[in-house]
């Protein structure tokens, strides 16, 4: 998508409805429908990958140190990972406003 | 000039299903269209017609196929009536926002309860809004002619919208009655194989039937909205083109002897030859009667009808449906918002007739006109009242 869809006008929309460009579901952020976020302690994380493997988003990501990190654009805050994670190492937190 | 056969309007849908070289029919047999869906399987089991013939196990899947097969590319073809086309009612909205340009023929036939097989306008009415163009025929031959007219219109590039041909149940389906066949040569010359603007590939993905939220939605209802009401230019060329082909001229409303009578009858599908039989009896006896019939229901053709009878001092509108707890019936209603604000248009007397198949005589025509008249002509200028109904 060249620009966020509700600046789209009727006269600009390919008909039927067609999404023309494969997998642009991922310009889609889902992000903003969270109102908590995941914090990970570093400390207690293992890197067992269980919160990368429950995410139902696949938000999750492997960085270069080696941490699994949620991407906030696509995380919707659902908290599964806090939950699932073996060493409580994940705690959900308020997300504040200027962050989303 | 084609050959000209005695043949039943079913077979003859069918034979024009053929001829239009549609790839895929998918339909459940119900009354009173089955005639139609059990001659193209015998077409398409001898090897007279190239086509897939889906057996699916109800009305929904039969629509929910074609629209699967439509955004392949290939020609698709159903038919349905009454009960089967509430059973599809939810795709049938699908297949229009997704502009697939899928050809339906429904055999109209009452809603029920109370369980009916006969003849009505109450199925189609039903899916009114569904975004499909709407015919309405008045004989066999229209119905026959529409399929291509249907296929030509609907996988126009300007167009790409599905489009219902409806064809009274019994009273066209069953009957046998002299039709011109076009032939082969005729009918590619008038329609091209189809060329969809977008298709189920997997050379070139695309999404088809995604989720929209609140803030394109309305958007995308307008773009629709306006497709549709902008196609009546190219239905008007579409039916000029086949006229030129066949000497077979149609129009949005159609008028019989209408040009300088007081009062008009107006009528949807096969009620007009009928009514035009009363219509010659009355002028026989020197009353000042014509008759507008209304062919294309979808996109309704407001200027066209307006043109055709705002001359007329009062309109009988006479409906095969009803809209419980409404203002009437569905045509009448669609009449009234047409003459809306038109200064010193012509009263609308609306009766509902002929529902579940009862027999409309000229007679009845004959019988509907006086009777509007005398209650015009004594104040009732509102009038709607279900004709025949035993006191």
């Amino acid at each position: 998508m060249t620009k966020p869809e509700s600046e789209w006008t009727w006269k600009e929309l390919p008909v039927g409805n067609v999404i023309l460009e494969p997998g642009n579901a991922s310009q889609y952020r889902t992000g903003d429908w969270k109102t908590l976020k995941p914090v990970l302690n570093r400390e207690l994380c293992v890197h067992c990958g269980l919160c990368y493997i429950f995410c139902p988003d696949m938000a999750y990501n492997l960085n270069a140190e080696g941490y699994f990190i949620a991407d906030l654009f696509y995380c919707k805050g659902c908290g599964i990972c806090a939950k699932e994670c073996p060493t409580q190492a994940i705690t959900m937190v308020v997300e504040e406003e200027e962050e989303t | 000039m084609g050959k000209r056969v005695g043949i039943e309007v079913s077979i003859a849908a069918a034979e024009a299903v053929k001829q239009a070289n549609v790839d895929v029919v998918s339909a459940y047999p119900i009354t009173p269209q089955t005639h139609i869906v059990e001659h193209l399987s015998e077409l398409v089991a001898n090897g007279e017609m190239d086509a897939e013939f889906f057996c699916v196990e109800s009305e929904h899947s039969a629509l929910s196929v074609c629209v699967g097969s439509e955004a392949t590319g290939a020609r698709s073809f159903t038919c349905t009536s009454s009960q089967g086309l509430a059973l599809m009612s939810e795709i049938t909205y699908i297949a229009s926002a997704l502009r697939l340009p899928i050809v339906m023929i429904i055999s109209n036939r009452t809603l029920s309860a109370p369980l009916s097989i006969w003849n009505d306008h109450s199925d189609v009415m039903s899916i009114r809004d569904c975004g499909w163009v709407q015919f309405f025929t008045e004989n066999g031959q229209e119905v026959y002619d529409h399929v291509f007219i249907a296929y030509r219109l609907g996988e126009d590039r300007e167009v790409l919208l599905p489009v219902i041909v409806n064809m009274d149940g019994f009273i066209l389906s069953h009957v046998i009655e002299p039709i011109e066949m076009i032939e082969q040569g005729k009918v590619d010359q008038f329609l091209p194989p189809y060329q969809p603007l977008h298709r189920l590939h997997p050379d070139r993905p695309v999404t088809m039937g995604a989720f929209a939220l609140p803030s394109i939605f309305a958007e995308a209802k307008k773009a629709q909205e306006v497709v549709i009401q902008s196609s009546i230019s190219k239905i008007i060329e579409v039916w000029k083109t086949f006229g030129v082909l066949t000497g077979r001229y149609y129009n949005p409303i159609e008028t019989y002897r209408s040009e300088d009578a007081d009062t008009l009858l107006v009528t949807m599908g096969c009620f007009g030859e009928t009514a035009s039989v009363a219509v010659d009896q009355m002028r026989e006896e020197g009353r000042s009667v014509g008759l507008v019939k209304i062919r294309l229901w979808r996109p309704f053709p407001f200027e066209e009808f307006k043109k055709a009878t705002l001359h007329a001092k009062q309109l009988i509108v006479i409906d095969r449906a009803i809209s419980i707890g409404g203002p009437g019936g569905p045509v009448a209603s669609e009449v009234k918002s047409a003459l809306y604000g038109v200064d010193g248009h012509p009263v609308v007397y609306n009766f509902v007739a002929g529902i579940s198949g009862r027999d409309v005589t000229p007679t009845d025509f004959i019988k509907m006109i006086d009777k509007a008249e005398i209650e015009i002509e004594g104040g009732n200028k509102e009038g709607y009242e279900i004709y025949g109904v035993r006191e």
